[in-house]
């Protein structure tokens, strides 16, 4: 009988187990086959396991930079990287973040059935990643057991639901009305830019009536770019520190090859990090759709954001350096008045800030994309710098989110555990009254489809 | 018979051509093939038979083997046609 106790209590514990199992009943419900239900689980636990693998190396090239940073400037820096941080997250809070990501998707399907908003979100990384956000906020904020597990997973499925129909009018505008929707966690930012633009900007005067040099397409590979960009930062932190500084950290090593080994160190681990999520959801999306199909089959498919890059590959890159620049000059504006320093992050910039540029290209052309896509850039920079914060313990890990729901929902989520502090009931109540406050408006408005009519989110 | 989707992260859309094109193979009658993803880092050294991509990949992967290049990941009828075309069946 104890080993029972044991084994079901170590089941329930394991964050990679309870994801293997989840894997299984899905894939079990999508009646696949044997074959392909046995190695979906097994894949599913892999997945994690080489996660927590890439998390150890990544946060040895982050322990590295801190220091250097902190030498060389006086200031403490922090490079947005979602899966650096996820994968930190895990550590603590991996069993949370399993339960919440599982039950978000049966939320997601249950509002996309209940409510006018038809969109299943397909994006398994993103909804992986804000499920392990909602963890550490809530838990920040007192939040523990079934209750935190609860409140996460409502807000996770009516975050999956609300987002793509916050995208969708400018989203109709890029595709020419198609029959897919954005499922992407920088929504914020794409609203901001595709609304923007259309105050700014003329969408007749499109940014692809340019073509871009082909000489820059190395930054579509992001692991290259990401290696390029770290490199510059170790080597200027370095630098700025001083040849002593840098080799006590270093062990001896000669500055230049420590900054480029440490950046490739991180590169690398991000890729394994990545590894682990593709092997994670390339199991469970698939059988999600298979289910969420049947239940809900007029829903739309919500995609990851390069969905729109091949609409206006132009404005990717263009959003992507004008983002980027918007966050550095956040960086100078924030080291001037002393909040925490944001790093512009490679990913975020480019994955969000070319998303911004196709949204504002669509509402208002070469200014359209231009303006929208350096907001986008100060707004993911200012939202990483308010979110840390919020994180508990894990906003001292010289890393955090890097796209604005992510850093908008933790701010809020944040905001209302402190308004309520030490009343954890209050907390989840007031969380899921203002998610219930917003599906009931766009239900009621009825313009879901077409306008959202609140876009606010829990 | 392997077959490789490929996009920039090896997360989102690759993750959904691979959806289609295990659509399109069943549609087709092909059997015995797997399906998997890789992102534009290292999908050279993942060993295929077929690469699937998006237009803006397909220049950096081109050369090994046959590269389907899909416009809109979401049609049916393109992705049936151009795997029709590239296996030698339907």
């Amino acid at each position: 009988m104890s080993f029972l106790m044991s084994f079901v209590q170590d089941v329930l514990a394991v964050p990679a187990v309870l994801l293997g199992l989840s894997a299984l009943v899905g894939l079990i419900a999508a009646r696949k086959s044997v074959s392909e239900i046995i190695s979906g689980t097994v894949k599913s636990i892999l997945g994690f396991l080489i996660l927590g693998g890439g998390a150890g190396i990544l946060v040895g090239a982050l322990n590295n930079m801190g220091p250097l940073m902190e030498a060389g400037f006086g200031i403490k820096g922090v490079v947005p990287n979602n899966e650096a941080i996820v994968a930190i997250a895990q550590k603590t809070l991996g069993s949370q973040t399993a339960l919440i990501m599982i039950f978000g998707f049966v939320a997601n399907v249950l509002f996309a059935r209940i409510t006018p908003f038809k969109y299943i979100f397909l994006t398994g990384h993103h909804t992986f990643y804000m499920a392990a956000m909602l963890s550490a906020v809530l838990g920040t904020a007192g939040l523990t057991g079934w209750m935190l597990v609860a409140t996460g997973s409502l807000l996770l499925g009516g975050l999956m639901v609300l987002m793509p129909a916050l995208a969708s009018p400018y989203m109709d505008q890029v595709t020419g009305g198609s029959d897919i929707a954005l499922g992407h966690f920088g929504t914020f930012g794409y609203w901001l830019s595709g609304f923007v633009g259309k105050l700014v900007g003329n969408k007749e005067d499109s940014l692809e009536n340019y073509q871009f040099p082909k000489s820059l397409s190395f930054f579509r590979d992001s692991l290259i770019s990401t290696s390029s960009i770290m490199f510059i930062i170790f080597l200027v932190s370095a630098v700025a520190a001083g040849n002593d500084a840098t080799l006590k950290l270093s062990g001896g090593q000669n500055m230049l090859v420590f900054s480029l080994l440490q950046a490739l160190t991180f590169a690398g681990g991000v890729a394994i990090v990545l590894y682990g999520v593709r092997m994670i959801i390339g199991e469970i999306v698939p059988a999600f759709k298979g289910i969420s199909d049947k239940i809900v089959p007029e829903a739309k498919p919500a995609l990851d954001c390069p969905i729109t890059f091949p609409y206006a590959p132009t404005s990717v890159l263009v959003g992507f350096i004008v983002s980027f620049l918007g966050g550095i000059v956040s960086m100078l504006i924030m080291g001037a008045v002393g909040l925490a320093v944001i790093v512009p992050g490679l990913i975020p910039h480019f994955f969000v800030g070319g998303t911004a540029g196709v949204f504002g290209n669509a509402t208002g052309g070469k200014r359209g994309a231009i303006v929208g896509s350096f907001l986008n850039g100060i707004l993911i920079s200012f939202g990483a710098a308010f979110l840390l914060p919020t994180l508990g313990a894990l906003g001292f890990q010289n890393t955090t989110f890097g796209d604005a729901d992510f850093q908008i929902v933790g701010i809020i989520a944040g905001g209302v555990g402190n308004a309520f502090k030490g009343s954890a009931v209050t907390i989840a109540l007031v969380m899921l009254a203002i998610l219930a406050v917003i599906l009931a408006v766009g239900t009621v408005t009825n313009k879901a489809s077409k306008r959202p009519a609140n876009r606010k989110a829990a | 018979m392997k077959i490789l989707a490929v996009c920039g992260m090896g997360l989102g859309s690759s993750l959904l051509l691979r959806m289609q094109i295990e659509g399109a193979l069943k549609e087709l009658g092909v059997t015995g093939a797997t399906v998997e993803v890789a992102d534009i880092s290292t999908a050279k050294a993942v060993p295929a038979d077929v690469i699937v991509t998006s237009p803006q990949f397909a220049p950096m992967l081109t050369g090994r083997v046959p590269v389907v290049t899909i416009q809109n990941y979401v049609n049916k009828q393109e992705m049936r046609q151009k795997m029709a075309a590239v296996l030698g069946v339907g």
